[in-house]
């Protein structure tokens, strides 16, 4: 991956929105565990930092993955994880498969406005019964005339509370599991949706989750994404690349932001005469944590990479290398992040500094989007060792 | 609230096995804070019935151990936690006063206290010239300001300022410029309290993490089933096995007097490096919920590092382990 001057120029701009416009408000956001979806997203709309990947007859930029990269890097200076996390939610966790899959409609009723900051959206996947286990689900989308009636509920959504539409996966048909789900866009405002409550996390506390239900809420049959009903599951194994590539860019960049706090904590703390830093153990393990951060951005560099390459948002192989970045970024986002709060001391333990929330934000990654041991199971899978189906233990 | 303290002041005599249970039993509730807060008075006390004089000992000792007065102790300070002998905080005395000015951080029950056993300076550099002060809440001059903290939430812990605080001479807890001993004196039983709190804590995680894997399901059956599961659930076991044992037999050590601190430094960084251990393998086990408010072991993930910070940081407790080992 080759950064020219117009990655940099992108870079500079988004990282000079976010020093504006996004890290003055970040206490104020935390302690009200909510940002202003709708007046931080306009603001992003028109400035075009919504749609960098997207077509342009949709309101995008039309430029390449690489500069989707630059995002999620440039939003690594975020001081609120949470607000890096939902801009990311909207960009490209939720409206992939609309912008690869959807029809001409649909985009232009969905993904133009949110490419414009008009709209917010946000992806439900995960329900109470199975977040990672995605063939579990049980919401349900049954046909009635040329709309479909949606039961169920969905958990841990991002933007929940604030979203005008959701990219939704539902059961669509009995058949097996992997083949009778469907992705559809439900808009927030249809009859019977009932956030039921915002879920109180321990970091990415400026971003709001919800637990939703969904009672017998009627959308119309047009919003399916694609042409035909059963391709959902494959679809958001798809999405579930853009999320994990850009997740795993997104906490790469966080983490050297964390070891540069570090790095100046020590260097500015004296103790036993001297400052932390020069203590051999101290430097030994931030230089060590260093050339892990810099080895997993290569392996983000190269995904991209071999991803533009094949062009092909169901290449196995870009899924294998998604699978290991997004594995790295959660386990590497854990050690880095206890060091340095470790290197913190009490400081590090008081939940105003800016490590701290690092902390407390940064142990989502190994959770969220597909857990570490999801990760794995994909891993061991494509490359041919993991076990067949067994009868229960 | 006795355990350990004269029976002449309301104590119960027990030896630290009884501190032990007391702790282990506490950490069900899975609040490490709520330890904290609760027995701050066995790190703010313990000096005052080892080293002060008896009428000190009469004065404070029932109130605290009757639960009606809350005991802190106040050592570190904002420009040095675990470097105790260089401390800054001044006592200069003045006829039957004390006059003390400087600052305190981090300290546990700051905000709430009645007594607060404070470590100042009254003689030259080095550990030489520190002394302990009793200063009680109302002394004119004293200030606090509330600290907010990823986790221990329900302790309260503060910074406190010192401007001409006037101290009466008789609240000098032991002699003057004698304070340091007392200090180390109390690290020893204040790092096997935490050692026990991380292993209890370590407990918890691993008995919520268990009853967790065997409702949830995944893939057509519940979590317990899975290897990696199982191993884990092994792994946290074998940790917590090894540190009772360390645990125990170091007890058993400071019973008999060989004050072993190596052992004492190298049990915290044991115990709380398996609490670590623990709570995070806990908190990957029940996914999102791990990472939501409201469940045991999220908020014990977030009193982890407290322990291995708090009460002599996991670097500290190795350049003192190495040192005591000849090195």
């Amino acid at each position: 991956m080759h950064f020219t001057e117009e990655h940099e120029a992108l870079r500079k701009s988004i990282e000079g929105f976010v020093a504006k416009e996004i890290n003055p408000h970040t206490e104020a956001w935390e302690r009200e565990c909510i940002f202003p979806a709708h007046e931080l997203f306009k603001k992003m709309g028109d400035q075009g930092f919504l749609g960098i990947t997207r077509d342009p007859e949709y309101g995008g930029m039309g430029l390449d993955f690489t500069y989707a990269v630059v995002m999620a890097e440039a939003l690594g200076k975020c001081l609120a994880g949470g607000v890096a996390m939902a801009i990311g939610v909207h960009t490209d966790m939720c409206t992939p498969a609309l912008a690869n899959f959807g029809s001409d409609e649909l985009k232009r009723n969905y993904l133009a406005p949110s490419i414009a900051g008009d709209m917010v959206g946000c992806v439900g996947i995960s329900e109470s019964g199975g977040g990672s286990d995605v063939a579990a689900l049980r919401t349900t989308a049954v046909h009635d005339g040329d709309d479909y009636i949606i039961n169920g509920e969905k958990m841990w959504i991002t933007n929940g509370t604030q979203a005008d539409w959701m990219c939704m996966l539902a059961n669509t048909s009995d058949g097996k599991p992997h083949q009778n789900k469907s992705l559809i866009i439900v808009p927030m405002d249809a009859k019977g949706i009932h956030v039921e409550k915002k879920l109180e996390k321990m970091g990415m506390c400026a971003s709001d989750t919800a637990l939703i239900h969904f009672d017998n809420v009627r959308v119309p049959r047009k919003n399916l994404i694609g042409e035909m009903e059963g391709l959902g599951f494959m679809q958001q194994m798809a999405q579930f690349q853009d999320e994990r590539i850009w997740g795993a860019a997104n906490a790469a960049s966080g983490l050297r932001e964390a070891l540069n706090l570090t790095i100046q904590y020590c260097r500015d703390r004296k103790t036993f005469g001297q400052p932390l830093i020069d203590n051999q153990f101290i430097h030994f393990k931030i230089a060590e944590l260093s050339s892990e951060v810099e080895s997993l951005r290569s392996l983000v560099y190269r995904t991209v990479d071999l991803q533009i390459e094949r062009n092909d948002p169901f290449d196995m192989e870009v899924v294998r290398l998604a699978s290991m970045a997004k594995f790295i970024a959660g386990r590497l986002s854990r050690e880095v992040l206890d060091w340095c709060v470790q290197f913190h001391g009490g400081m590090g333990y008081v939940t105003e500094t800016q490590i701290n929330r690092m902390f407390r934000d940064c142990r989502l990654v190994s959770i969220g989007g597909g857990a570490d041991e999801i990760m794995l199971g994909v891993i061991a899978k494509l490359e041919g060792y993991l076990p067949g189906k067994k009868k229960d233990a | 609230m006795g355990i350990g303290f004269p029976e002449a002041y309301g104590g119960v005599e027990a030896d630290l096995f009884y501190g032990w249970v007391a702790t282990e039993e506490l950490c069900r509730a899975g609040s490490g804070g709520l330890m904290a807060g609760l027995l701050s008075h066995t790190i703010g006390a313990p000096p005052i019935a080892n080293i002060g004089s008896d009428e000190l000992k009469s004065r404070v000792l029932p109130g605290i151990l009757s639960g009606e007065k809350i005991s802190c102790l106040a050592i570190t300070e904002p420009t040095g936690g675990s470097d105790v002998a260089n401390l800054q905080t001044t006592a200069r005395r003045e006829g039957d006063h004390y006059i003390v000015n400087g600052a305190k951080t981090f300290i546990t029950s700051g905000i709430r206290a009645d007594y607060y056993t404070v470590a100042v300076r009254t003689g030259g550099e080095g550990i030489g010239g520190i002394s302990l002060l009793l200063m009680e809440k109302d002394t004119p001059g004293f200030t606090k300001e509330s600290i907010k903290k990823m986790g221990w939430w329900c302790s309260d812990t503060a910074t406190l300022y010192f401007e001409d605080c006037k101290v009466p001479a008789h609240n000098l807890i032991g002699e003057e410029n004698e304070g340091f001993m007392g200090i180390m004196l109390n690290f020893n039983s204040e790092r096997v309290f935490l050692a026990g709190q991380a292993l209890g804590l370590a407990k918890t995680c691993l008995h919520e993490a268990t009853e967790w894997a065997k409702e949830r399901q995944t893939f057509g059956k519940s979590l317990i089933h899975r290897q990696v599961i199982r191993h884990k659930l092994a792994d946290m076991q074998m940790r917590i096995l090894a540190t009772e044992a360390f645990l125990e037999k170091t007890i058993w050590k400071v019973e008999e007097g060989l004050m072993p601190v190596t052992d004492v430094c190298l049990l915290k960084n044991q115990a709380t490096q398996t609490l670590e251990f623990c709570a995070k393998e806990a908190v990957q086990i029940l996914g999102g919920m791990g990472y939501s408010r409201g469940t045991k072991v999220e908020r014990i993930y977030r009193e982890t590092k407290v322990l291995s910070i708090g009460g002599g940081a996991e670097e500290i407790m190795k350049e003192l382990a190495v040192k005591q080992m000849g090195l």
